[in-house]
């Protein structure tokens, strides 16, 4: 049993089936002295499916404030440039300011070992089969990692534009990444993901030359779907538009308060 | 397939559910479910195929109130149906919109015995 969120096990996340007729009754357990109703009965819920989710980023989030963390989501489809941005980022701000990633993937390390040649502290999570991360996920890692105050945390998802948009982790921003080999119509096509987004990174702009990307057309999809979405062009290979997106980025970090 | 989860989660709730009502059988499960809540129904019924076989809701008949999403534009006030997150005001056409209903995803009820 985990003492913190009261899971079983270290996070895998476990069925539970009722058996024929051995249950416990909110942790007691008994061998049926009482005889249960055989009428039917309707039980009021009203529950929201993501509550014990959103429970957990809550969690996350008061954690991540407390210790006056930084923490981002980053979100795309397979292969935008997510572990490419961060290992830029990682490189060119060392020194500048305090990182910790944790890394989501379904098999491999590859990401992760990429971050670690990186110098910065790094924790795996292998979903499997399962296609986001979720708040849960990211607590046990927390508990592991143990990132230092007023440092910058990168989440980076599985590559998936649909699923990791339902689950909040608790990151203070959701960063989603597009690259122009993509479309420019990839907003319309991922509404939720574009909508729960605070900043849209257009990266490989060195590639513009080679494809049919219209840069004006993706702004306008986005803005359709959220009208508050900051968007910034860059690319992780040229280094074109990165200083934007450090100073967005140092913009996000609070200056610890004096005493 | 976040469906996948989404189904389990709906599994552990119902099962917390029968045993604090200390039922034995749930005979009838309740769920709303917005037109934007980020189900695809397809998936969601693949999903729940799979997932409830052993489970509490094996044998449960399953109700599904669909909810048709709802956005009032902030720049007209304007209350309309929405389908997409893109599409603008009918009225003014601009597209800052506050979603009013269409987000539903929960339990609503059970029937137990
Ligand atoms: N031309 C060009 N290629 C880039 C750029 N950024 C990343 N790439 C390439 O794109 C490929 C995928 O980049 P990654 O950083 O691994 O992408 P990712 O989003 O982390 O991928 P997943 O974790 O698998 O979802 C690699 O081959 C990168 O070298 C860029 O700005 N320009
Ligand atoms: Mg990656
Ligand atoms: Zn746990
Ligand atoms: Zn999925
Ligand atoms: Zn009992
Ligand atoms: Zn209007």
């Amino acid at each position: 049993m985990c003492a913190t969120c009261g899971c079983d096990s270290g996070g895998n996340t476990a069925i539970h089936h009722l058996g024929e007729h051995e249950h416990t009754h909110g942790g007691h357990s008994h061998d049926h002295g009482h005889s249960h109703a055989t009428t039917k009965t309707i039980v009021d819920v009203e529950q929201d499916v993501l509550h014990q989710n959103n429970l957990l980023a809550q969690r996350n989030r008061g954690y991540f404030d407390a210790k006056n963390i930084l923490a981002l989501n980053l979100v795309s489809s397979p292969g935008s440039g997510k572990t490419s941005l961060l290992e830029r980022t990682l490189k060119d701000l060392k020194g500048e300011l305090e990182f910790a990633v944790i890394e989501g993937d379904q098999q491999t390390t590859n990401d992760a070992d990429r971050i670690h040649a990186t110098g910065t502290k790094v924790t795996q999570i292998n979903t499997g089969k399962g296609c986001h991360l979720d708040a849960h996920m990211v607590l046990h890692a927390l508990q592991g990692m143990k990132p230092r105050d007023n440092s910058v945390l990168f989440i980076e998802n599985v590559g998936n534009l649909v699923c990791p948009a339902m689950f909040d982790l608790g990151e203070n921003e959701r960063v989603v990444i597009i690259s122009v080999t993509e479309g420019d119509d990839k907003p319309l096509k991922y509404p939720d993901m574009f909508h729960s987004s605070t900043l849209c990174i257009v990266n490989k702009i060195d590639l513009l030359p080679y494809v049919p990307f219209d840069m004006e057309k993706v702004k306008a999809n986005a803005k359709k779907v959220n009208p508050g979405l900051e968007i910034i062009e860059v690319s992780c290979t040229s280094g074109e538009g990165l200083s934007v997106w450090y100073n967005w980025l140092k913009s996000k970090v609070a200056v610890p308060e004096l005493i | 397939m976040h469906e996948l989860s989404i189904v389990m989660s709906i599994i552990d709730i119902a099962k917390q559910q029968a045993d604090q009502a200390c039922a034995a059988v749930i005979d009838e499960i309740e769920l709303d479910i917005g037109t934007m809540s980020g189900i695809e129904m397809d998936s969601f019924e693949f999903a729940w195929k799979q997932a409830v076989k052993g489970s509490v809701l094996e044998q449960a008949a399953r109700k599904i109130n669909l909810i048709e999403a709802k956005a009032r534009c902030l720049d007209c006030d304007a209350v309309f149906s929405i389908q997409h997150y893109f599409d603008p005001c009918p009225v003014c056409g601009e597209h800052l919109l506050d979603i009013l209903n269409g987000k539903e995803l929960k339990v609503k009820s059970l029937v137990v015995s």
